[in-house]
């Protein structure tokens, strides 16, 4: 059969979509991943200026309205047990967590690049032992990892980032170092070879070149994974101490006050998704994009 | 099950000089105004039109395009086999004759065409190497249309299985039974598929390409095992194929597609020796012919061009922009219609008067 | 078989061998190291401390040191807990049925709903259940287990009272198979959460790559329901991927339970492990450090092994 003719038939299924409905995912689809875009731009935007606009400050303490409701007393969404605000702690919370987000992401990214070119272009021993090296760290759950790291060192913004990155460069790794694997194979870097160029030139250049997107994919996902990340160490109590405010230990010291002033926690939990959602729904509108590229018909 | 229908009126009977041999009997699959509209995101796509033929028992129908020519989606339009309504509209009728009964195809709801389907008329595909489930044994493969079709019990659907087996040329049937696909070769996988799409004694079995994947000396057993079953069983075939010396081999009559539609159509003898549309004369042209070797010896003719985009057909013939005797006026104005040539050979050509004499 | 079993099994070693690398680099990165809990006695000099130190072998060289403790690993002295000298695996024997309870539920939820997603919204691609169906894996995926343990203790346990706050077991309570079930459901469905979501994600896409496949078409043309088709010749082959996804799935079950131990206050090993480290009972943490990441190694080549006999393709080369 001819392409056209398989690419019309399939999927199999008798119950294939109608054409407006295909166009309607893809508009849906491409929609989530702009609504997560802004999202993001929102909530960066929100977390750097926004205090300034919120006539209370964070650590303005208030025993007046403490445990005040939203809306009451001009706070929207309520106060904490020591009469502070909570959106203005939840923004300059948001700060710390997501500079921990993206910091993270960086250098678990610029890790993951380094070792992943490297199996992946050097191959044979060394490319297998490291991935070997990649596949033992993923036999530790992350978060046992990332507890015991976090108790032996002093945990501040700088020390959380380079313990988050330390648990995640090994997705990134391993994308890059598939992808350059395949790269390798095929013909055009044997061409760039046979053209004397030199061997760090081929592999930086011609195989990263081309390797970027899913580069870019892996990293966007990353941030989402380091901010939650973030929120489990936080939480559990090895992460941002008081009082710096992170969006996890707020919900840390919200749970003891779960019954009677719920939106302590639920605020905090709120962002925290929202932010990792944002994020897993532009890497996944990024990955489409980029299969789109090889689709057929 | 359904009363018989009214059927269409008969073809007129066949004239003994076509190279038919006389077989009168009813027909065993009419077709008759098949239509298989896609509703594609960028637009309607007619992939087949018009296309009318009969197939009698133990005959031959080969259909012979390119690809894209839409002969792949006349085959699985027949079986039901392309998506449902609203992304596929089926047109014209499908009358199947078997077990006294004659049925429309086109018009049967699925549960009644899956009772068909396997069992009355079968159909096997052109990639022996992927179309047999991983995971499940040969003999069960085999078993599963027996049991489903013919409600017997897993004991007597084996047997028949083993016996398709050997029916079809595999060795030591019995041990084969409980083997996996990926121990056989393609050939051999293509043979359990054949035994598959017999397993219920169909009367039509439609064969896309079976041979196309195939090497040229398995291609040649398959050919053979064929024609072997069909002379055995009395079953008719439409055989779909763009390999024209598989078409001189095996078929009684031919039916050239192009764009969708049928552009010639009659006996094999008649349509090959004395192809009457530019289009058939070319693909025969282009056939490399081994006593037309040798200094002096015309060199292979290619058709210029390449098939019309399905979303933009030709405001006249298909063929237009591609033919050599194509007279802007007449060809580029309206699709041509179905003219008879004589006997059962049809053509679809405005000029296929004026080009007779000229070639032979 | 034999050859993939053979390789697969080396693989293991291998791993094993590095796994055990990278626990004791851990161990050693830990600040004053094992030696740390002595810096906390009073009483003791910098002169005693270094002649414990010399005693516990530790001015060795450190492949010397690693050697030791790795053998002293496979005979199964894993040392003693630092808060009440038990052996540390003792110690983890005690706790880790209730963790593994806690996970059994848990994936056994998560299989059954998120297979069963999986299937609905490949059959039904692009339906409105279908998309219904991965925007909500993708939220779930999003959401910070506890923070979902919590707003679930809130309204199930706090406004509906329907379900208990924590705990496996009612204090003072008969102890009953009832009651136990009630306290585990709110932290199996915490933990499943995350699980449903990456399921049914997987095995959408797999068998929507079964369902282009020719042999389906084939199956189509034997005239068979379709229901048939789908389970019997689609279903079956979109599952043996999903047998190597429950192997990768293993550690973040049990980072997961971990969380879900916590907010419920469940007495499991995530528990424990949490306590250790906050009386810096390393070797207690390290055990369990240690134990999870075998559990994961066997769990994947028990995964493997399955896929092998459900594969005829493994199985007969």
């Amino acid at each position: 059969m001819s392409t056209t003719t398989t690419a019309m038939l399939s999927p199999g299924s008798p119950k294939a979509a109608r054409p407006r409905n295909r166009a309607l995912t893809r508009f849906r689809r491409h929609r989530l991943a702009v609504f997560g875009f802004s999202a993001i731009i929102v909530l960066v935007l929100a977390t750097i200026v926004g205090p300034w606009f919120i006539p209370f400050d964070q650590l303005h303490i208030d025993l007046r309205y403490r445990f005040a409701p939203p809306p009451a007393g001009g706070h929207l969404f309520g106060t904490d047990q020591l009469g502070r605000d909570l959106l203005v702690r939840l923004l300059m919370a948001g700060r710390i967590s997501l500079t921990i987000g993206f910091a993270a992401m960086l250098v678990s990214t610029a890790i993951g690049v380094l070792v992943g070119v490297t199996a992946g272009y050097y191959g044979k021993a060394i490319g297998i032992v490291l991935m070997r090296f990649v596949d033992a760290v993923l036999c530790f759950p992350s978060i046992f990892l990332l507890l015991v790291l976090a108790a032996f060192v002093h945990p501040n913004v700088l020390t959380l980032t380079l313990i988050i990155a330390a648990t995640s460069w090994m997705e990134v790794a391993r994308v890059v170092e598939s992808q350059i694997r395949t790269l390798r194979e095929r013909d055009f870097t044997k061409a760039a070879e046979m053209l004397g160029a030199s061997g760090r030139y081929v592999m930086f250049n011609e195989l990263l070149r081309n390797a970027v997107g899913p580069i870019i994919v892996a990293a966007t996902l990353t941030v989402a994974r380091a901010i939650l990340m973030e929120a489990y160490v936080s939480f559990l109590g090895y992460g941002i101490q008081a009082p710096t405010a992170s969006w996890e230990n707020m919900l840390n010291n919200a749970q003891q006050y779960l019954g009677s002033a719920p939106w302590l926690a639920i605020f905090p939990g709120l962002m925290i998704t929202l932010a990792v959602t944002s994020f897993n729904f532009v890497g996944d509108g990024l990955r489409d994009a980029l299969d789109a590229r090889f689709d057929l018909a | 099950m359904m009363a018989p229908a009214e059927l269409p009126a008969p073809i007129p009977a066949p004239d003994p000089a076509d190279g038919l041999s006389a077989r009168r009997q009813d027909p065993v699959l009419e077709v008759a105004n098949l239509a298989v509209t896609f509703a594609t995101d960028n637009g309607v796509v007619r992939a087949v039109q018009d296309v009318s033929f009969a197939l009698s028992p133990g005959e031959t129908l080969a259909l012979v395009g390119e690809s894209g020519s839409g002969k792949s989606v006349t085959g699985l339009a027949i079986m039901r086999l392309t998506p449902p309504a609203p992304k596929v509209q089926l047109g014209g009728s499908i009358f199947l004759r078997a077990n006294g009964a004659a049925r429309d195809l086109a018009s049967l709801d699925p549960q009644t065409m899956r009772m068909v389907r396997g069992n009355e008329i079968s159909m096997i595909f052109q990639e022996p190497m992927t179309s047999l489930n991983p995971v499940h044994r040969i003999g069960d493969q085999i078993a599963e249309a027996v049991m489903f079709h013919r409600r017997v019990n897993r004991r007597v659907a084996l047997a028949r299985a083993e016996e398709l087996l050997d029916r079809v040329g595999i060795s030591e049937a019995r041990h084969r039974l409980s083997s996996y696909p990926h121990h056989l070769s393609g050939g051999m996988r293509q043979r359990v598929m054949i035994a598959i799409a017999l397993a219920c004694d169909p009367r039509v079995l439609i064969a896309d390409e079976p041979t196309t994947a195939l090497d040229v000396t398995v291609q040649a057993q398959i050919l053979a095992l064929l024609k072997e079953l069909q002379a055995a069983t009395g079953m008719a075939i439409l055989f779909i194929t763009h390999n024209l010396g598989v078409v001189a081999e095996i078929a009684d009559q031919v039916m050239v597609m192009y764009a969708g539609r049928i552009v010639e159509q009659g006996g094999v003898v008649p349509v090959m020796k004395h192809p009457l549309m530019p289009y058939t004369q070319g693909l025969l042209r282009s056939v490399p012919r081994m006593d037309l070797v040798g200094p002096g010896a015309a060199p292979l003719e290619a058709i210029p061009g390449s098939v019309p985009d399905p979303l933009n057909p030709p405001p006249g013939c298909a063929f237009e922009p591609r033919c050599v005797h194509a007279e802007p006026g007449t060809c580029n104005i309206a699709v041509p219609p179905l003219e008879e040539a004589g006997g059962r050979h049809v053509v679809r050509c405005s000029r296929w008067r004026a080009l007779r004499g000229r070639e032979d | 078989m034999a050859n993939f079993l053979i390789s697969r099994l080396v693989q293991s070693l291998i791993l094993f061998v590095l796994v055990s690398m990278i626990g004791f680099a851990v161990l050693h990165l830990a600040p004053g190291g094992p030696l740390s809990r002595f810096a906390l006695v009073p009483g003791l000099s910098q002169a005693d401390i270094a002649r414990i130190g010399h005693e516990m072998g530790l001015d060795r060289p450190l492949p010397v040191q690693y050697w030791e403790w790795l053998s002293r690993l496979l005979v199964g002295d894993w040392g003693q807990s630092f808060r009440d000298s038990q052996p540390v695996l003792a110690v983890i024997g005690s706790r880790l049925p209730a963790t593994l309870e806690l996970m059994i539920a848990a994936i056994l939820i998560a299989i059954v709903t998120g297979i069963a997603i999986g299937i609905m919204g490949a059959v039904r691609r692009y339906s409105i259940f279908d998309m219904l169906a991965t925007v909500g894996a993708m939220i779930a995926l999003s959401i910070p287990t506890f923070w979902f343990g919590l707003v679930t203790i809130y309204i199930f346990a706090v406004k509906l009272q329907w379900l208990p706050a924590g705990n496996r077991a009612t204090i003072g309570g008969s102890g009953a198979l009832l009651d136990y079930l009630h306290h585990l459901i709110a932290p199996a469905l915490v933990l499943a959460l995350v699980e449903v979501a990456v399921w049914s994600r997987y095995m959408r896409s797999s068998m929507l790559d079964v369902i282009n496949q020719d042999y389906i078409r084939t199956a189509r043309a034997k005239g068979l329901p379709e229901r048939t088709v789908l389970l019997r010749h689609a279903f079956r082959n979109a599952l043996l991927p999903m047998i190597t996804l429950a192997g990768l799935e293993l550690p973040n079950l049990l980072g997961g339970a971990l969380v879900a131990e916590t907010v419920f206050t469940w007495p499991g090993m995530g528990r424990l492990f949490l306590d250790s480290l906050g009386y810096r009972d390393y070797p207690v943490v390290m055990g369990i450090l240690m134990f999870s990441a075998m559990l994961v190694l066997l769990g994947n080549l028990l995964a493997d092994l399955l896929c092998a006999v459900a594969d005829p393709r493994i199985r007969l080369t």
